[in-house]
């Protein structure tokens, strides 16, 4: 017994370095597993604060540009109201939105964006305490930006499109062939389109959308460009690379989706299920 | 030696702040970014409590994770580095690493350049390692370690240079 614990105290310093060491990888595997849910993340009240407190200063700087932005939307949503008053009445028309299905809209603003490494996440003001939920969609007027993954009371943590484990349902705007997107880690305006049957038109230059198949997005809110495309290894499926529409490098304010319908919908495919 | 802790305590808050509010948002060439926060490690007492020491750097890379959302790359590089230390004093300095007076102003431009440079090579590897967290991209990560690790390094240069007392 004595030895034991003479070995113990002679080696505190190795077992102890072991034991971090353990852990921090522990950490690491947590956070590269995504389904697991990881207990760090910058969704807590410390960083929040500290990463809202710096934004409020880098916010002034961009209120000419958020502004623009602003305007921007406004005129595309006025012109797209004055089409809807022509076509239908619209005191029966309840959708808040010119897409299909029950979506609730809220707003938040980026106060931490990571753009550089292999997994990048976001964290918005927003959190619990304004409804926002694990699994609710990021966007802007632009396109997409990612899902939310991480809530706290008052701040949220959101899985970027530039993370090598989202995996968000697409479609090509012109005709249903759909796919999934991912990013390879490399230029943070390029994500990839892959498993896109060869039966697609795929030309340069079409645009690419959300697809129907996801309970987070409403289908038709606008991603990126197709920039570059070839066929995979088997020859069957086409990896395309689309350009952002959105600037992932400078986001600023969002729109966080919630998808009214998705309980039921869940429910009554459970239902299927048993 | 009250002196002492409040200098690190100082010096670990404000390496913090300075990383992941200013630092970590540089992106030179879209993703080189300096990581001057071992500083701490490279600076902290060498005669201090050896323990101590291991759990301080743990949770130096830990609070650089909480911000960043890397998990525990950052904890795991900076205990590495910290557990290799004695090592790489020994290695630079030789003998007078060994008779416990060393301060790092006033030891051999040479040494300290070379103590500093393999210190945060270990270190971004590890970082970038843990990161990627996949052998299939190790050009990446040794391309990532090259230039970051030069950026680091200058930089850790320049502020050795500007807060030490030597030059006051």
């Amino acid at each position: 017994m004595q030895q034991i614990f003479n070995f113990l105290i002679r080696n505190k310093n190795n077992i102890l370095f072991l034991f971090l060491l353990a852990l921090s990888v522990f950490f690491t595997i947590q956070t590269h597993s995504f389904h697991k849910s990881s207990f760090i993340s910058s969704a807590n009240s410390l960083t929040g604060g500290i990463y809202s407190w710096a934004n409020d200063f880098d916010k002034y700087m961009h209120l000419d540009e958020y502004n623009e932005r602003l305007m921007e939307e406004n005129k595309q949503l006025r012109n797209v109201l004055t089409n809807l008053k022509d076509t239908i009445p619209i005191e029966n028309y309840t959708d808040t939105s010119s897409f299909e299905g029950t979506y609730y809209f809220r707003t938040a603003r980026v106060i931490n964006n990571n753009y550089s490494k292999p997994n990048n996440f976001l964290t918005l003001n927003q959190g619990k305490e304004s409804g926002i939920k694990a699994d609710f969609g990021v966007i802007t007027s632009k396109g997409v930006i990612g899902i939310v993954d991480r809530v706290n009371k008052r701040f949220s943590r959101v899985i970027s499109i530039l993370n090598s484990e989202s995996k968000i349902n697409a479609q090509l705007s012109k005709t249903n062939h759909f796919g999934s997107l991912i990013w390879n880690g490399e230029n943070p305006n390029i994500v990839q389109l892959i498993d896109v049957p060869r039966q697609a038109p795929v030309k340069k230059g079409d645009t690419i959308i959300t697809g129907g198949k996801s309970l987070i997005f409403p289908e038709g809110i606008p991603i990126g460009q197709i920039e570059n495309f070839e066929l995979d290894q088997s020859q069957s499926y086409y990896t395309i690379d689309v350009k952002l529409f959105n600037d992932m490098t400078n986001i600023g304010y969002v729109y966080v989706i919630e998808n009214l319908d998705k309980e039921n919908i869940q429910e009554l495919e459970r239902e299927d299920e048993q | 030696m009250n002196n002492n802790i409040v200098k690190n305590s100082i010096r670990f808050l404000g390496l913090v702040l300075i990383q992941v509010l200013i630092l970590s948002n540089i992106n030179f060439l879209g993703y080189i970014n300096p990581y001057l926060y071992i500083l701490f490690i490279l600076l902290y007492p060498f005669n201090s409590n050896r323990s101590l020491f291991l759990i301080l750097s743990f949770l130096l890379g830990f609070s650089i994770d909480l911000f960043e959302d890397s998990g525990g790359a950052h904890a795991a590089a900076c205990l590495v580095l910290a557990f290799v230390r004695p090592n790489l004093l020994r290695f630079s300095f030789g003998i007078s690493y060994d008779h416990q007076n060393l301060r790092l102003s006033t030891t051999p431009f040479g040494a300290r350049v070379s103590y500093i440079f393999i210190s945060i090579l270990i270190h971004h590897f590890i970082l970038f390692f843990l990161e990627m967290f996949s052998l299939s991209h190790i050009i990446i990560v040794l391309k990532k370690t090259l230039f970051a690790g030069l950026f680091s390094v200058i930089l850790i240069m320049l502020s050795l240079a500007v807060f030490s007392k030597k030059y006051r």
